[in-house]
């Protein structure tokens, strides 16, 4: 199994979330993380998950991906062709025995502190997967009181967007009493 | 999302706008049941000079109704039910017609759009429930929303491959005023099914067809949908290819063609089980490798390549891979081979198949279809079924349920055209028969229509009678009565060492099923001798001002041959108990 990540441009309309959970889970997919979001077309919303599948597996999802009526487009990004992102947030233990190490930390990832208590630090970090675990490996000895986490984001490098072409619209006749 | 021209109209209520959407999309029969968040909808029905409402006595009936109304006219069928309970014994027959691709719309009311989320009295979320039985749904809290939503409804319904969509409507949405404004345009960006074949395809499909030395067009209830079936009878005869036809597909290609080998899979013929599992090339036609038709996959045609054309992408390389796939609509698909085909044979490249043909006619005339005829006099489900096939003959429509009755239904009637064959393949549906032959005669009144059903399924839906009775609507009913569920008895014969847990209806005791009928306004028949049968189908044939019911009380013993046991390898069918095909493979 490998690690895929799909972006998936979804008409910005209420339940469209619930059916796609609903698609992964009924199909047997784990989704290891999922992030919603706007885009620069205000009717399409964007989603980007990721999922731990074979190959042929994947294909199938993203063909019955397809088939829900408000999914404009699925695109596969290719890790090496791609900047993802995920952010967090990490309260940590820090008093004054403590702080300066944890601030150390704080530099050398190039995160940022966001609020300041007493006897704690709350932190937030934005990298991809690999930076968010060592920044945790780092931090864990001063101890964790508290950690959330968001779904990857993801976008394809250079020039060119995955949007501008999927969602110009293609009108269709409507139905008719004369049964067109 | 906008919609250009139109014709606006006159300010209504978003009731009054359902009902004149429905019109507009061309519904002229809806199957459904009033109750508290649909009543507004019901009343501007009542005025509607275009649509007749038929009232069932079960939701359930009115979706098998709706589906079976679709599946004989290839129209959308349409049904109607309330919040809640009505909505969610919508359930199975959406699942149904989801599974074997029955273009459907169904309405339900919803509580009053501030009451939702509350659960209120006889709220479901019935947009939630049926998300994943359902082509598409809709809730409409918006009245104003009402006609393009109808619109986009229709279209998804009937077009690609088609389904059921479902529209849930706030009462207060339908209490709403609103005006009315039909959508000339519908803007769906992210539906667009591929209904024309990619020429690549076609032509490297030619070329398999054209090398191989055995292949077979394997036919699938898609071919009904796209209407194709007198193109997939000019590219059989263009081709001599043997033909398959699958459950949904019964009717697609005629039983009286040589060419045709009968159903194939657990019930299927010698012969179309063989014409698959021996094949080097397998063509399929808006099949999709269904494990009733495959059996153990990994056995399944070890030697074939395949061909696979369906208008639906996911259903192509989703149990077996496909070598050729094709994404299209079948008529087209077909049309485009035969083209190519002939192109090819005025070059002079055609087919060699002789050897084959030769080998797979030899095993359909060695293991031709048959039953024991019972010894002692009583009635074999076979034979009343193949005399009701033949007195009713190829222009009647027959229904059936699940079951024993429905494989003897489909193997023994002998179909001719498409759409007269109607029954619940996917989801495999008990009570399907009684409210889809209603449904079907409904839409195609001129036709005989026949439920054939077993006593476990009749008794599911058959209070429909009496919406068949008093709303001039003359089916007529066989039931294969022999007082079990039969198909789950078959199994504990073989399989559970003739222990039969909870199998046993006592249906030739209770209930009644000639008194039942009258009950219902019906013409109650019974037969239980072979020398009655021709009689009582030809006196029920002519009764055709009210619905008749004939309990036909059959040997309870007989059993479903051909069979394939189920997980195991199609190598391994047996036409009669213990007694496996000899295949003849020298000829080949």
């Amino acid at each position: 199994m490998a690690t895929h990540t799909l972006s998936v441009l979804v008409e910005n309309k209420p339940g469209v979330l619930a059916r796609i959970a609903g698609l992964f889970s009924r199909r047997g997919f784990n989704i290891e993380s999922l992030a919603v979001g706007p885009t620069e077309h205000s009717e399409v919303s964007r989603m980007t998950i990721v999922v731990n599948v074979d190959e042929s597996p994947l294909e199938q999802v993203t063909k019955q991906l397809n088939k829900l009526i408000e999914v404009i487009k699925i695109v596969e990004l290719d890790g090496s062709a791609s900047i993802t992102r995920e952010l967090m947030l990490v309260k940590v233990k820090a008093d004054a025995q403590t702080r300066g190490a944890v601030l150390d930390a704080v530099q050398l990832f190039r995160a940022k502190v966001v609020d300041v208590a007493p006897d704690a630090i709350t932190i937030q970090v934005t990298g991809n997967a690999d930076k968010l675990s060592d920044v945790l490996r780092v931090l864990e000895p001063f101890g964790i009181r508290e950690l959330v986490q968001s779904g990857m984001v993801a976008i394809g490098r250079g020039s060119r967007s995955i949007s501008e072409r999927s969602i110009r619209p293609v009108p269709v006749s409507a139905p008719t009493a004369l049964g067109g | 999302m906008t919609e250009q021209g139109g014709i606006a109209g006159a300010p209504m209520t978003g009731a009054q706008s359902l009902i004149k959407s429905l019109e507009s999309a061309g519904t002229t029969d809806i199957f459904g049941i009033p109750g508290g968040a649909i009543l507004p909808a019901y009343d501007p029905l009542m005025d509607s000079t275009k649509i007749r409402h038929i009232l069932v006595r079960h939701e359930q009936g009115a979706g098998h109704a709706a589906q079976g109304y679709a599946a004989a006219t290839g129209r959308v069928g349409v049904c109607m039910a309330t919040s809640g309970p009505g909505a969610t014994n919508l359930v199975t027959p959406l699942a149904d017609a989801h599974m074997d691709s029955v273009p459907l719309v169904a309405i339900t009311g919803q509580v009053g759009a501030s009451m939702i989320g509350t659960d209120a009295f006889q709220e479901a979320d019935i947009r939630g429930i049926t998300m994943p039985i359902t082509k598409h749904n809709f809730l409409v809290t918006d009245p104003a929303e009402i006609p393009r939503i109808v619109a986009e409804a229709f279209h998804i319904a009937s077009t690609g491959r088609p389904g059921p969509v479902l529209v849930d409507v706030a009462k207060s949405a339908l209490q709403a005023m609103t005006t009315f404004q039909w959508p000339t345009e519908l803007q769906l960006p992210g539906y667009r099914p591929v209904t024309k074949p990619h020429s690549k395809q076609i032509r490297e499909a030619v070329r398999l067809i054209l090398e191989s030395r055995k292949p077979v067009l394997y036919v699938g209830g898609g071919v009904i949908r796209a209407r194709a079936s007198a193109g997939l009878l000019k590219l059989a005869e263009a081709t001599g290819i043997p033909v398959v036809t699958t459950l949904m597909a019964r009717g697609a290609f005629p039983d009286s063609h040589p060419q045709h080998l009968g159903m194939p899979g657990m019930h299927g013929t010698v012969a179309a089980v063989a014409g698959l599992q021996k094949s080097d090339l397998i063509i399929s036609l808006g099949a999709r490798f269904d494990d009733r038709v495959t059996g153990n996959l990994d056995s399944f045609a070890p030697n074939a390549k395949v061909i696979h054309a369906d208008i639906d992408p996911a259903e192509i390389g989703k149990n077996r891979h496909a070598d050729v796939p094709i994404v299209g609509d079948c008529a087209e698909v077909i049309a485009e081979l035969i083209a190519l085909l002939a192109t090819e044979a005025d070059a002079g490249n055609t087919g060699d198949y002789e050897g084959w043909v030769a080998f797979i006619s030899g095993v359909k005339a060695n293991y031709p279809l048959g039953y024991d005829t019972p010894t002692d006099g009583s009635l074999a489900p076979q034979y009343v079924i193949e005399r009701l096939g033949a007195i009713a003959g190829p222009e009647a429509i027959y229904t059936s349920g699940v079951g024993q009755h429905q494989m003897w239904a489909a193997h023994f009637v002998r179909y001719e055209r498409p759409n007269t064959w109607l029954n619940s393949g996917g989801l495999g549906t008990m009570g399907y028969s009684v409210p889809a032959a209603m449904g079907a005669k409904v839409g195609m009144p001129d036709s005989t229509v026949w439920a054939i059903d077993g006593d476990g399924c009749f008794q599911m839906t058959n209070q429909e009678l009496a919406t068949c009775a008093i709303n001039d609507i003359p089916i007529k009913v066989a039931i294969i009565n022999n007082e079990s569920l039969g198909m789950v008895r078959q199994w504990q014969t073989l399989f559970y060492n003739e222990r039969y847990s909870n199998t046993d209806l006592h249906s030739k005791r209770i209930p009644d099923f000639v008194k039942l009928a009258e009950a219902y306004g019906c013409v109650g028949l019974a037969c239980d001798s072979p020398a009655d049968v021709d009689a009582t189908i030809e006196k029920a044939m002519s009764i055709n001002d009210q619905p008749v019911v004939v309990d036909f009380r059959v040997h309870r013993d007989a059993m479903v041959w051909p069979m394939v046991a189920s997980g195991t390898s199609n190598d391994e069918i047996k036409y009669a108990r213990d007694l496996a095909p000899q295949f003849d493979e020298d000829d080949l």
